[in-house]
């Protein structure tokens, strides 16, 4: 498995404080990622992928810095939003999942082969010429997911990827993330969608205060809402 | 999504290249640009007719492309009348519409798509100055893909403004619409970034 | 949603020289923003309805500054020449270059620029007034400045004054609408903060 280590990370928008001395070594394949709105744990996720590179210390992939071999990175780390209207940045479905492969060495032929294994394997194969905002919200989201996979990432981070969807779509979308090869870390207010995860880690207020097995940290989680 | 006017054909007209279609298009509207004559304007008009006949493209796909002028000629082609005299008047009329039917000839004969390409191609040269094709291409593609994105941030808005009571202020649409369309564009953003535009 | 990472500048759109990503999309959007306003008319009283297309693109030079805006004109006059619909006058394709209206359809991008550039001076705290000075500037003077004669062009026969009587019937829409895009632009610099670029040193150079 690939090796994410936060080394003494803090980080500030301005003058707004959002994380606070984060020590973590994340080797597990399956680790959930909660906290409430604001507590810091998206910036952590963006951290993942070096778009947000921490005011202190460092966070290092598999031995990179993420604020000096920020490209590399981004070869290494997939990342999915939220929102999949916002991901998805080409007009029609395979135009969307070619454009991850436009820096590879693959020939036009072999680009449309993995366009088409990979859009058949998220069973978007009918939709291959269809223009992306006639698919549902959840079809978009899968839509995002083939998108990012299709580079074959060795980690995937998603922020909320379910957030948008109804539960038979958000459902969907974590088994196919269970299914995964890859290395996940799921940035999620679905509690329930975490059940059997290596590893939660609880974030409040920017610090890390709970990390652990599934249940016990989602459970400590629940308490800390007073739920 | 967006079509164009593209009227699909074997034709001479649609299978020459569109970089042909678009210099011979600007050759033939020089001399109908400045000399305003009877027999240059019958000329002219009969060579778009042909040109129509070839491609075999009905007329009422012509006549579509000239209603836009209408108003415009509504207005100022009696006054031209008034003004100048019938004479001129008919030049006014003649001009305008042969070479807006010229124009249209081409667009409607031509895939947007082959347009685009070789306005893509016609870019190439322009590298040295710093423009650089690819990034049109995309830019082109995000503006493609972002209009039906934004009509429904423009659907939801109306529907708010509505909801509130206030449907006849135009800053009560305006204001929201255009700061959903710059946070959904900043995010459209970060995940180019994500997906390693900007490396 | 999770939180507002979306207003902070990433590290990677910093490394990058020209137009960033960021910019790209931007750019994309207010295209996007002109071409879905057109159907979108405003009742008012007097003859002619008030076309939405050109605050749209008072916007983008107003909340985008002068070189995103001047891009997210071009593109949209390129939109309108391949052909695409998007003109509120329903002029599209090659047609746009012989109709009447050339000199204002080619004016977008110089008109967005030029408002762009009025706003930046003001940046980052822009008022409404300014805003509505810089549309009055580049929306109505520099739109009007190559419209008219491009109207004139059209047809030898027609006359600079004639096409300017003509064009009169739109100024009071146009006033209007650089009031509202004054209004609205101010808006969205409050709530969007650091949308216009920074005041930056001279020398930095520009690039595509």
């Amino acid at each position: 498995m690939p090796h994410i280590e936060f080394r003494g990370v803090s980080h500030a928008y301005g003058e707004r404080r959002v994380l606070e001395g984060i020590d973590l070594e994340l080797t597990q394949q399956r680790i959930g990622v909660v906290g409430a709105n604001g507590s810091g744990k998206s910036t952590l996720a963006r951290m993942v992928n070096g778009l947000v590179v921490p005011t202190d210390g460092t966070v290092l992939v598999d031995g990179l810095d993420t604020g000096k071999q920020g490209a590399a990175i981004r070869r290494r780390v997939g990342f999915v939003f939220p929102d999949p209207e916002a991901q998805i940045v080409m007009p029609t479905v395979a135009e969307d999942v070619e454009f991850s492969l436009r820096r590879t060495d693959l020939t036009q032929p072999q680009k449309s082969e993995r366009v088409r294994e990979v859009l058949e394997r998220f069973s978007l194969g009918d939709h291959h010429d269809h223009p992306a905002h006639q698919l549902s919200s959840g079809q978009k989201q899968l839509l995002a997911l083939a998108s990012i996979l299709v580079t074959e990432p060795a980690i995937l981070v998603c922020d909320e990827p379910t957030t948008l969807l109804d539960l038979r779509h958000s459902r969907k979308v974590t088994q196919l993330l269970e299914s995964l090869d890859q290395q996940v870390l799921l940035v999620t207010h679905h509690l329930d969608l975490l059940a059997g995860w290596e590893r939660v880690v609880v974030i409040d207020e920017g610090r890390v205060v709970a990390d652990g097995a599934a249940a016990e940290a989602i459970s400590f989680y629940r308490r800390l809402m007073g739920a | 999504m967006l079509t164009g006017t593209y009227v699909p054909g074997r034709s001479l007209v649609h299978r020459a290249t569109p970089g042909l279609k678009l210099v011979l298009l600007a050759v033939f509207l020089v001399p109908i640009s400045i000399w305003q004559t009877p027999l240059l304007a019958g000329v002219s008009a009969a060579v778009v007719l042909v040109g129509f006949a070839v491609a075999r493209i009905p007329l009422r796909y012509l006549l579509a492309e000239l209603k836009p002028l209408r108003w415009f000629l509504a207005v100022l082609v009696p006054y031209q009348w008034w003004a100048l005299g019938l004479e001129a008047a008919l030049q006014l009329l003649v001009g305008l519409v042969i070479s807006v039917a010229a124009a249209s000839l081409v667009t409607l004969s031509t895939r947007v798509s082959d347009l685009l390409d070789t306005v893509q191609r016609g870019l190439q040269p322009l590298r040295r100055l710093g423009v650089d094709p690819d990034k049109v291409a995309l830019t082109v593609s995000l503006a493609l893909r972002a209009i039906p994105v934004v009509r429904d941030l423009l659907h939801q808005t109306l529907e708010a403004r509505r909801a509130r009571g206030l449907e006849r202020s135009p800053r009560a649409l305006a204001t929201p619409l255009v700061i959903r369309t710059v946070r959904h564009a900043e995010r459209v953003g970060e995940a180019l970034a994500a997906r390693g535009y900007d490396d | 949603m999770a939180s507002t990472h979306t207003s902070t500048p990433s590290a990677p759109a910093r490394a990058s020289a020209g137009l960033t990503a960021r910019d790209l999309a931007l750019i994309a959007a207010f295209t996007a923003l002109m071409v879905a306003l057109f159907p979108v008319k405003l009742a008012v009283a007097g003859p002619t309805p008030i076309v939405l297309q050109n605050l749209a693109l008072m916007l983008a030079g107003a909340v985008l500054g002068a070189k995103r805006g001047f891009y997210a004109a071009l593109l949209f006059v390129l939109l309108a020449v391949v052909g695409l619909p998007v003109l509120a006058s329903g002029v599209r394709g090659l047609a746009v270059f012989t109709s009447p209206s050339v000199g204002f359809v080619v004016a977008y991008p110089l008109v967005a620029w030029v408002i762009g550039r009025l706003v930046e001076l003001r940046a980052p705290r822009v008022s409404t007034w300014w805003v509505i000075v810089a549309c009055l500037v580049g929306g109505i003077l520099v739109s009007y400045a190559l419209g008219v004669p491009g109207m004139a062009w059209r047809s030898p026969k027609l006359t600079l004054a004639t096409a300017a009587t003509y064009s009169l019937q739109f100024i009071p829409g146009d006033l209007v609408k650089a009031v509202i895009a004054g209004v609205v632009a101010a808006g969205v610099h409050r709530a969007v903060p650091g949308l216009l670029p920074a005041p930056r040193p001279r020398r930095t150079p520009t690039s595509a």
